[in-house]
């Protein structure tokens, strides 16, 4: 079995009186594309948030590499390993292209000074590494200057700089076009090859389903249905299943992954 | 995505130079160095065509008195102090901030200098005592609108207001006059004249180039333009986001104290009010120098030859001949002037 690198344990979020996590057991492997797939208000983006640590979880226990962790924040969360291109992409739009790859991790040398030479040139082999070329910008162009598939390939490029064990993509094809949309099912092929792992969140279930190893459904905070590709033989299959957890008792589920149907009454 | 795995850039292209060579590809019409320098610039480069501008139109009006060196001097003596605080002000604007507290600062910190010196110690205890004060207050200042969670705008002009009527209560509008300074090394090394220039220019010129490169070429500038400009990304990026904004509060604490203990300097008296007049025309510096208001950009350089602008608009105005009443007229009409110079000047991006 491939080494565990990050497990989430009995996870629960409320903001006052209000659940959006309700102990969410959650674990990613090494070299596993995890799809993460749920309703609006499942609590798929609070999910994300904490193993970010942009947000503090209320109760529960978070372990990298089997190893708990204390002090979750988000620069913890980055020195951890983990990157995440968030759904709105998270970029400076009046700072250059290199300013936003190096956001909160700027290459300093004396003192904090920056290496401005070395920033430029990692950033210019991050573009291309990643099929980012044109002659219309440089890495000092202004990120407002650029399309929305563009400015994604900038969020992903800083998320592959430190070569991360994890990455967390969060919708990152909603908005995308279909040869943008290809591109980033391209990258994730490749960080997977490579080894390393991706948490994939999408609202697009076809787009989960070709590219997942292993599916998670979150349903009102809850993991409703863990399952393995080999389990699940097609998008419908899992499209059923969430109707079905969403309406009990109105489509027939899945008969798989653990008794899914007991947990969804 | 078409990985392209194209020869390493910086390897020195073998044979003759192909028209489809990739380090073509990378050129961009900034990359020729004047054209980069003028687009990164332009802010700065306005603001110091409206400077021109306004000093030949003076030059015109009355070439005799534009042409003593006298009118200079006095400029010189006087700029300084504004530039010590306009320069970490677009720090605190960049941030998305802004901080009217600095003229009690100034105020306050100079106190302490005029107290200090007043007490028979050296100068140099009391500009250290003095910047030591304008941290302190820097800091609680940005701490109070930072981890308060206020607004920056109204925190600060209360902590001015209260800061100045606390200078007031105790000094019930008395100055102090430090005359033992003339003899002393401080006032040689920050206050004299060096062949005939004021030093406190050189002192101020050092500033502003460390500034600009600390806001250039340094992790703090580079963090306080992505806090200014997304504050959320900056956060979701790993960087102390608050900390960031208690820092420029800083930032403009020293500047302040510096300022003020420059001010006594020049005047060998330390009056309860020192500071305030500074307040709107430092102000006016920095959205004349093109920093706008909404954060996440800005110029160094741009609000120092704004601050240049501001205080030759005053003496220029009453040399070229004009009563001191025409002074807040041009002043105006300079910041509006400016302001739609930077506004066709500069696109904002979202």
């Amino acid at each position: 079995m491939a080494e565990r690198l990050i497990e989430l344990r009995d996870i629960s979020k409320s903001y006052g009186q209000v659940y959006a996590l309700g102990g969410v057991n959650l674990s990613v492997d090494r070299g596993e594309v995890v799809g993460l797939i749920g309703d609006n208000g499942a609590g798929k983006s609070t999910l994300i948030k904490i193993l970010s640590g942009v947000v503090k979880p209320t109760s529960g226990e978070i372990l990298i590499r089997g190893q708990p962790v204390t002090g979750w924040s988000a620069a913890r969360s980055r020195d951890a390993g983990i990157e995440t291109v968030f759904q709105d992409r998270a970029l400076a739009v009046q700072q250059t292209i290199v300013r936003n790859i190096f956001m909160g991790r700027e290459l300093t040398g004396f003192l904090g000074w920056l290496k401005v030479n070395k920033e430029i040139e990692e950033a210019s082999r991050l573009m291309r590494e990643i099929g980012f070329t044109s002659k219309v910008f440089t890495p000092q162009s202004i990120v407002g200057q650029l399309s929305g598939g563009e400015r994604q390939g900038v969020a992903i490029a800083r998320a592959i700089y430190k070569q991360a064990d994890l990455i967390i993509l969060d919708e990152p094809t909603t908005a995308l076009s279909l040869t943008e949309t290809a591109k980033v099912f391209h990258f994730v092929r490749q960080v997977r090859a490579s080894g390393r792992s991706i948490l994939f969140i999408g609202h697009n279930i076809h787009h989960v389903f070709d590219i997942a190893d292993r599916f998670v459904v979150l349903d009102r905070g809850k993991v409703a249905l863990t399952a393995d590709r080999s389990q699940v033989k097609s998008a419908e299959d899992l499209i059923n299943f969430m109707e079905d957890v969403a309406h009990p008792g109105g489509l027939p589920g899945l008969h798989d992954a653990g008794d899914p149907e007991q947990r969804a009454r | 995505m078409s990985k392209t795995m194209e020869p390493d850039l910086h390897e020195p292209s073998a044979g003759i130079s192909r028209p489809g060579n990739p380090r073509k590809e990378w050129k961009h019409p900034s990359d020729h160095w004047m054209r980069g320098f003028i687009l990164d610039n332009r802010a700065a480069l306005g603001t110091l065509a409206v400077f021109v501008v306004m000093m030949t139109v003076f030059m015109i009006a009355n070439p005799t008195v534009f042409t003593t060196w006298y009118l200079y001097s006095s400029v010189l003596t006087t700029l300084p102090v504004a530039l010590f605080v306009v320069v970490p002000l677009v720090f605190v604007v960049t941030c998305g901030e802004i901080d009217l507290s600095f003229p009690a600062t100034m105020g306050f910190a100079s106190w302490v200098f005029a107290l200090v010196v007043q007490s028979g110690y050296d100068p140099f205890l009391g500009i250290a005592a003095a910047i030591a004060t304008g941290t302190l207050l820097g800091f609680l200042v940005g701490s109070l609108v930072v981890y308060g969670g206020l607004s920056s705008l109204i925190a600060t002009l209360g902590m001015n207001f209260l800061l100045r009527g606390l200078i007031q209560i105790i000094n019930e509008g008395k100055s102090t006059a430090l005359t033992s300074l003339a003899d002393s090394w401080a006032y040689k090394i920050f206050s004299s004249q060096l062949y005939g220039i004021p030093v406190q220019i050189f002192w101020a010129i050092g500033f502003v180039v460390l500034s600009a490169l600390l806001y250039n070429r340094h992790r703090f500038g580079a963090q306080v333009k992505v806090v200014g400009d997304n504050p959320d990304s900056a956060q979701q990026m790993g960087i102390d986001v608050k900390r960031v904004r208690v820092k420029v509060f800083v930032f403009v604490g020293i500047g302040a104290a510096i300022a003020g203990t420059f001010s006594v300097m020049i005047n060998f008296t330390w009056w309860p009010t020192a500071g305030d007049g500074y307040l709107l025309p430092v102000l006016a510096s920095v959205f004349v120098g093109g920093t706008p208001t909404w954060g996440g950009v800005g110029t160094v350089v741009g609000g120092a030859i704004g601050a240049v602008t501001v205080s030759f608009i005053q003496t220029g105005v009453v040399a070229a001949g004009l009563s001191g009443f025409y002074v807040q007229f041009f002043n105006g009409l300079i910041i509006i002037l400016s302001l739609l110079g930077h506004k066709w000047n500069q696109a904002r991006y979202r």
